[in-house]
């Protein structure tokens, strides 16, 4: 491990991202992110990256996506309101398979709501937020050396599947300080796209059998290729029937649904004679961490469970649980949005709620209340 | 039989293109592959980017790096490309509503920038994709779907727009005079800096049919007959330019600090 610094969240978020190779942000500012596009401002050009404060959220996101096709690692940041405004392009870099990672830092909502209070209202927007089916890789950190590591692991899985993935951080993680320590760069693994130097020009949107990403060479290194929104062949231009046009979708949503596996992660703590269960993400996991933590004190079998990946949400783990507690309790910043999918896979066993969403943090005395009230 | 400029500069198998019999959008994407061609660009590094509308389709049928993005958004995402890979030609072929109305936002701050970037307008005075609702370059009291009634909205001229936003280049061309405008989008092109160039297209299917201006070919006589060059006009009165379009080159300021070349010298002075 190399050194340890105080750190906030936003910046470990940056300093993630420039180890896993981002060398290009452009967004524009709104609390409570700001702090990552002014971070990136500082440090991405001590680094030979680049940055750009756009016009809005939308030219922000685009450009993003400009400089990814150009073959440099690039993100985005936002929050709330500019989580709206990039919706389109998030289905556009899913659709045109470009590597890109819009941060959304969560605050109160809708619209301008309650600046710049924590909430965690946009879990499902960050599933369902753009147009149409598509893909959907959403990571929520719940500490800063988690989001400095999946920082790391969102531009991981942005290259090597070449879609968007999403953030999802939230402010109390983000305006949050801790002490880490700052991995070794030996330490961490950093995944670059895959190119096929062989593809030709019609090649360039071909599948390797057994993949489910593309491979063709970033603009500007000699392969002439068309990319676009509208669904394609191989060539990466407009043309198709309607059975290619499933096959390119269900492709799409394989990326995610065939490889689960590597994509999905959750922790369990005290799960293991667990009665019942809390699920938590993000910041409001840590006081669903400590109300668990102190329950067990006093006698209460509780454990925790808590999905970093949120999309996919890590459903046959939350099956397994189900098999062995006898209650859930769902805590969310939010009137429940992740309860939703817990109660999709939860079989017979009942499901309760704990929800803030008055720009309040959830406390975990009001959890622990709740565990008692259940046990 | 495709003459060598198209053969080198096209992808013969995603044509014949989509537009409409006697569309301007042909000849004009014609002269963006000549003005490439004269340059001699390497084709490994030239970019089209372009948004969505029938304009926008040509990055497709062009042989180059092409990106077709989303409704407005085109000069966003060159504006990405260009800064993370300065090297690359990036131009940008749009239509009048994908850049000045839903895109007029990413434009005003391109040409503010002077990031070096050249735009392609192709100015068909319409929303032709979605079938003729009125653009912002749609002329007062023309028929759109959407002004039944004849428009009453006042309306953008693009290169007096783009030097107002601090444009270094500004332009405009036709689809009927190609040596001319081909000259005037490779002057833009070999530019350093913001480059716009709009382009008179004609749209007889919609702009042309509510508007009552004949076929494509009355429309392209128009052409011949009303526009006026630069040099010309600017020996003329008002009264004698009324109904007339000009076309030329209205601004050309070289050694205007290029904003991806600023950014480059941060770089370095923070190596130093
Ligand atoms: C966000 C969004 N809004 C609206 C549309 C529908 N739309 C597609 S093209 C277009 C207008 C195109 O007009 P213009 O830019 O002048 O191009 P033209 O077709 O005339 O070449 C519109 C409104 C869209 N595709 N996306
Ligand atoms: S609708 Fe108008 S602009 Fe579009 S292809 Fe037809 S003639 Fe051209
Ligand atoms: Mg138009």
């Amino acid at each position: 491990m190399g050194k340890k610094v105080l750190m906030q969240g936003n910046e470990a978020c940056v300093m993630g991202a420039i180890a896993a190779g981002m060398r290009f942000f452009a967004g524009y500012p709104i609390t409570p992110s700001t702090e990552i596009a002014e971070i990136s401002a500082q440090e991405l050009p001590k680094v030979g990256g680049r940055f750009l404060q756009m016009e809005d959220e939308i030219s922000g996101a685009a450009a993003a996506i400009g400089a990814s096709v150009a073959g440099v690692k690039a993100m985005t940041a936002t929050s709330g309101p500019g989580f709206s405004l990039k919706q389109e392009h998030i289905g556009y870099a899913a659709e045109a398979e470009i590597p890109v990672v819009v941060v959304d830092v969560q605050r109160v909502g809708p619209s301008t709501g309650l600046p710049t209070s924590p909430a965690q209202g946009d879990l499902m927007q960050a599933r369902w937020g753009t147009h149409g089916d598509h893909p959907a890789i959403v990571i929520s950190p719940a500490t800063v050396k988690e989001t400095y590591l999946e920082a790391i692991r969102c531009f991981n899985l942005a290259e090597k599947y070449r879609t968007p993935v999403i953030f999802l951080m939230d402010e109390m993680v983000g305006h949050l300080r801790e002490g880490i320590e700052i991995p070794e760069a030996d330490e961490i693994e950093v995944i670059d796209r895959t190119v096929n130097k062989n593809l030709t020009d019609e090649q360039a949107y071909s599948i390797p059998e057994g993949k489910y990403a593309p491979e063709m060479a970033p603009f500007g290194e000699g392969l002439h290729y068309n990319i676009s929104g509208l669904f394609h062949d191989e060539t990466g231009f407009p043309r198709g029937t309607a059975q290619s046009y499933e096959k390119f979708m269900n492709r799409l949503l394989d990326k995610v649904e065939k490889n689960r596996d590597d994509i999905e992660k959750w922790e369990e703590k005290f799960m293991d004679d667990a009665e019942i269960a809390v699920v938590s993400f993000g910041g409001a996991a840590r006081s669903a961490e400590e109300a668990v933590i102190e329950a067990r004190k006093q006698g209460i079998k509780a454990g925790l469970f808590r999905p970093i990946t949120v999309w996919p949400f890590p459903e046959k783990a939350l099956e397994a649980v189900a098999k062995k507690v006898k209650r859930f309790l769902v805590v969310e910043n939010n009137a429940g949005q992740m309860v939703i999918e817990v109660k999709a896979h939860a079989g017979n066993v009942p499901v309760d709620f704990l929800g803030r969403f008055n720009g309040s943090v959830v406390d975990p005395d009001e959890v622990l209340a709740k565990l008692k009230e259940e046990a | 039989m495709a003459s060598e400029l198209i053969n080198n500069t096209m992808r013969l198998r995603n044509l014949p293109h989509i537009w409409c019999p006697g569309c301007g959008n042909g000849i004009l994407m014609r002269d963006v592959a000549q003005a490439i061609t004269n340059l001699g660009l390497d084709r490994d590094k030239v970019v089209i980017v372009s948004g969505i509308g029938c304009s926008s389709r040509a990055a497709g049928y062009m042989n180059y790096n092409t990106l077709h993005t989303t409704h407005g958004r085109a000069i966003a995402f060159a504006t990405g490309i260009k800064m993370a890979k300065p090297e690359l030609t990036v131009i940008v072929i749009t239509g009048d509503g994908d850049s000045s109305a839903i895109g007029g936002n990413h434009l005003i701050h391109a040409a503010r920038r002077n990031i070096d970037l050249t735009v392609v307008v192709f100015n068909n005075n319409i929303y032709g994709m979605t079938g003729g609702q009125f653009s912002p370059t749609t002329p007062t009291g023309s028929l759109a779907t959407t002004a039944p009634y004849g428009s009453i909205d006042r309306t953008f001229d693009l290169p007096t727009l783009a030097m107002g936003a601090g444009a270094t280049y500004a332009a405009r061309g036709s689809a009927y005079h190609v040596p001319q405008t081909t000259k005037l989008i490779q002057d833009g092109i070999a530019h350093k800096g913001f480059a716009l160039i709009d382009c008179m297209a004609v749209c007889p299917t919609y702009y042309g049919r509510k508007n009552k201006k004949g076929d494509a070919v009355k429309m392209m006589t128009w052409q011949k007959e009303n526009v006026v060059m630069k040099a010309k006009a600017d020996t003329m009165t008002a009264e004698e330019l009324q109904g007339k379009a000009v076309i030329g080159c209205f601004r050309n300021e070289e050694n205007v600090p290029e904003y991806t070349a600023e950014y480059t010298k941060l770089i370095e002075r923070l190596k130093a």
